[in-house]
């Protein structure tokens, strides 16, 4: 599933440029006190045909925000969005139903992302009529073809979602996110409200869908232990920022940002006993950030730099591995040599 | 299904009793009698024979089980005022109180449920500060009070519609008590509206559905609105006892010859019978109208079954 490089397609399907997405917060009568919310502040991302791209940061950093700027439910402030060759912002926002052809997303809580009053085949119906499949043979055949796609029985159809258990759902919300035929699918944590037991099957699905379809995915998590499993190239956000950026081997083997550092040790390991390097703390308040670096209350590294420059610019290398961090290289220095001595 | 019916009706026994029994025992401990209302110095020994003639006198449990006893076989027992069977009167001025009651909440829906609609398209908007104020206010207004004004303005200043009186049953006598009583219901499924329309707005299933690229109009008329139903219907249906109640105040208020305006001057004749009957059909339509709406959550609601 991790395939070299090398053999990746180069076709871009998903680029998205300089991304903001504020917020106007509060503000009393006639407006004073308003105050501006980042949730999302100059992102940059690229996805490829047939990849996986993770997409992990805590709750808060602003993962659901670039999802939903993509899938066109809401507005940007600045930045573009290209989808397969389109520029997407550009257009009024009405214009969902052009959007949701290419690209679909997969919700977090399989439990209330589907409306409790109707059934599982209106829900998976409903797509393919408000995008004009009116043929009643068609419609039913696309259903059934699509709940076996997901390990359900077409005669399941004609349930309400309170009568499938909590794996079952996702396969339905899975579904009915697929049957549009879609071209890249977003899935927002579509693990993280399920038992552990049954993460795995889903995962596994969705790997094997992305198969037999050729599908992209942009897979948004907190946890990178998901991720790890799933994804081509992993992107880090934190507080509305993407702050590193690279091939999967290369930000798990290499992490070059503390925090990268800090979410992969957060992974539970059963080999490794001692906590590495978690971070303490909770995100700042994005409606007043940090002086300087946003991470640098909560990391480790931070100096007198980190605390009054605003962190730097993500700097791509050759290899594509991209960071923003100002002591980026000295600490990987650090690490090469504690490894040296420890090895 | 029809097993939680029988059941729901046997329920209604109990709740039926209950309320015979307190209003028997309420009206045992109030002074006075049929007998002194008619007079201030009526003589005792017609009292006496008075009190006789209509069972006064014996204890109450036996008052009681002789009530229960015709009620079982749907007497409701004749009045002392006017010797006319309790049932037959209820008969007369049930039209009335439903005219005036079903009026009252078309009004009242038709107004209230858009009005909190059209509130929480744009929650603080200017449409939503003024939909509020009214509701707040019509919530916060008392009844009597309204309905003098509304009788002031409409018909005395305006002079447009007949202050009081049933006349020949038209909508002319039946408009202002109608919206005097309509007010408070109105003002509250506006207020439920809004906050069931806000609240079902952010679901994660609304944004899925938007998420399909459905229009906007679509998502809101298909998702939103029959996920509202279920918490405007109940506000509805409750409201629909409490009008009943507060029928008496306007029927009164107005002169409607209502099952109200029966109730408020049984009781000050004490007119036992005619107070217990009119108590009674109050609670029932009470009973009936609560039964209802949790049949109708069922067809609305596929999670809720009847076993």
């Amino acid at each position: 599933m991790h395939e070299p490089p090398g053999k990746v397609d180069n076709d871009l399907i998903l680029s998205v440029e300089d991304l903001a997405v504020h917020f106007p917060v509060g503000g009393g009568l006639l407006g004073r006190n308003r105050r501006v919310l980042r949730a999302v502040d100059g992102v940059d991302l690229k996805l490829k045909r047939g990849e996986c791209l993770g997409l992990v940061g805590e709750s808060g950093s602003g993962k659901s925000t670039v999802a939903l700027s993509i899938l066109g439910l809401l507005a940007p402030t600045r930045g573009r969005i290209v989808l397969d060759g389109q520029v997407v912002t550009s257009r009024p926002s009405g214009d969902r139903k052009a959007l949701a052809r290419i690209v679909q997303m997969v919700f977090q809580d399989p439990y209330a992302s589907l409306n409790p009053r109707q059934t599982v085949r209106r829900t998976l119906e409903d797509p393919l009529r408000v995008h004009g499949v009116t043929a009643r043979s068609e419609i039913e055949d696309r259903v059934a073809t699509m709940l076996r796609h997901v390990g359900l029985r077409p005669e399941q159809a004609d349930r309400y979602p309170h009568e499938f258990s909590g794996g079952q759902r996702q396969r339905i919300g899975i579904a009915r996110a697929l049957i549009l035929n879609p071209k890249i699918v977003i899935c927002d944590e579509p693990v993280s409200a399920l038992d552990v037991s049954i993460r795995a099957q889903i995962i596994n699905l969705l790997l094997e869908l992305k198969d037999t379809l050729g599908l992209s995915y942009i897979m948004i998590s907190h946890d990178l232990g998901v991720v790890e499993h799933m994804s081509d190239r992993v992107a880090v956000m934190y507080l509305g920022r993407i702050v590193e950026n690279g091939d999967w081997r290369e930000i798990f083997e290499r992490p070059a940002h503390p925090y990268t550092r800090a979410l992969i040790s957060a992974i539970p390991d059963p080999l490794h006993h001692a906590p590495l390097a978690t971070t303490g703390g909770d995100l700042p308040n994005p409606l007043n950030p940090p002086n300087g670096c946003a991470f640098s209350p909560r990391c480790r590294y931070a100096e007198d730099v980190c605390r009054h420059e605003p962190g730097p610019a993500l700097e791509t290398r050759p290899d594509g591995h991209a960071v923003r961090c100002w002591r980026a290289e000295e600490i990987a220095g650090r690490m090469a040599l504690a490894s040296t001595e420890g090895g | 299904m029809l097993s939680f019916l029988i059941r729901r009706l046997l329920q209604t026994i109990p709740t039926v009793l209950a309320v015979v029994l307190l209003v028997f025992v309420l009206f045992s401990v109030v002074p006075g009698s049929i007998a002194s209302t008619i007079s201030d110095d009526v003589d005792p020994q017609v009292e006496l024979r008075l009190k006789q003639q209509l069972g006064l006198n014996d204890p109450i449990y036996v008052r009681f089980g002789n009530y229960i006893g015709k009620l079982a076989i749907g007497d409701f027992g004749t009045s002392f005022r006017t010797r006319e069977p309790v049932t037959s009167m209820i008969a007369k001025r049930a039209w009335p109180t439903l005219q005036l009651i079903f009026t009252a909440m078309a009004f009242s829906v038709l107004l209230g449920v858009p009005l909190g609609f059209v509130a929480a398209l744009r929650p603080g908007g200017l449409v939503d500060s003024a939909a509020m104020i009214v509701a707040v206010t019509g919530l916060s207004i008392a009844k009597f009070w309204l309905g003098l004004v509304i009788m002031y303005v409409f018909a005395l200043k305006l002079g447009w519609l007949p202050s009081f009186g049933y006349g020949d049953g038209g909508l002319k006598h039946l408009l202002l008590p109608a919206l005097t009583l309509g007010v408070s219901p109105m003002a509250l499924f506006a207020r439920t509206t809004r906050a069931a329309v806000l609240e079902i707005m952010t679901a994660d299933f609304v944004r899925t559905a938007r998420s399909k690229g459905m229009s906007e109009t679509r998502v809101v008329k298909w998702h939103v609105m029959r996920n509202a139903l279920v918490i405007i219907l109940t506000t509805v249906g409750l409201q629909f006892g409490g009008l009943m109640g507060q029928a008496v105040v306007v029927e009164k208020l107005f002169s409607w010859p209502g099952i109200g305006s029966l109730l408020v001057d049984s009781v000050l004749q004490r007119d036992i019978p005619a107070v217990q009957g009119s108590i009674l059909v109050v609670v029932l339509a009470f009973l009936a109208i609560n039964l209802l709406v949790d049949l109708l959550y069922g067809v609305i609601d596929p999670r809720i079954r009847y076993a």
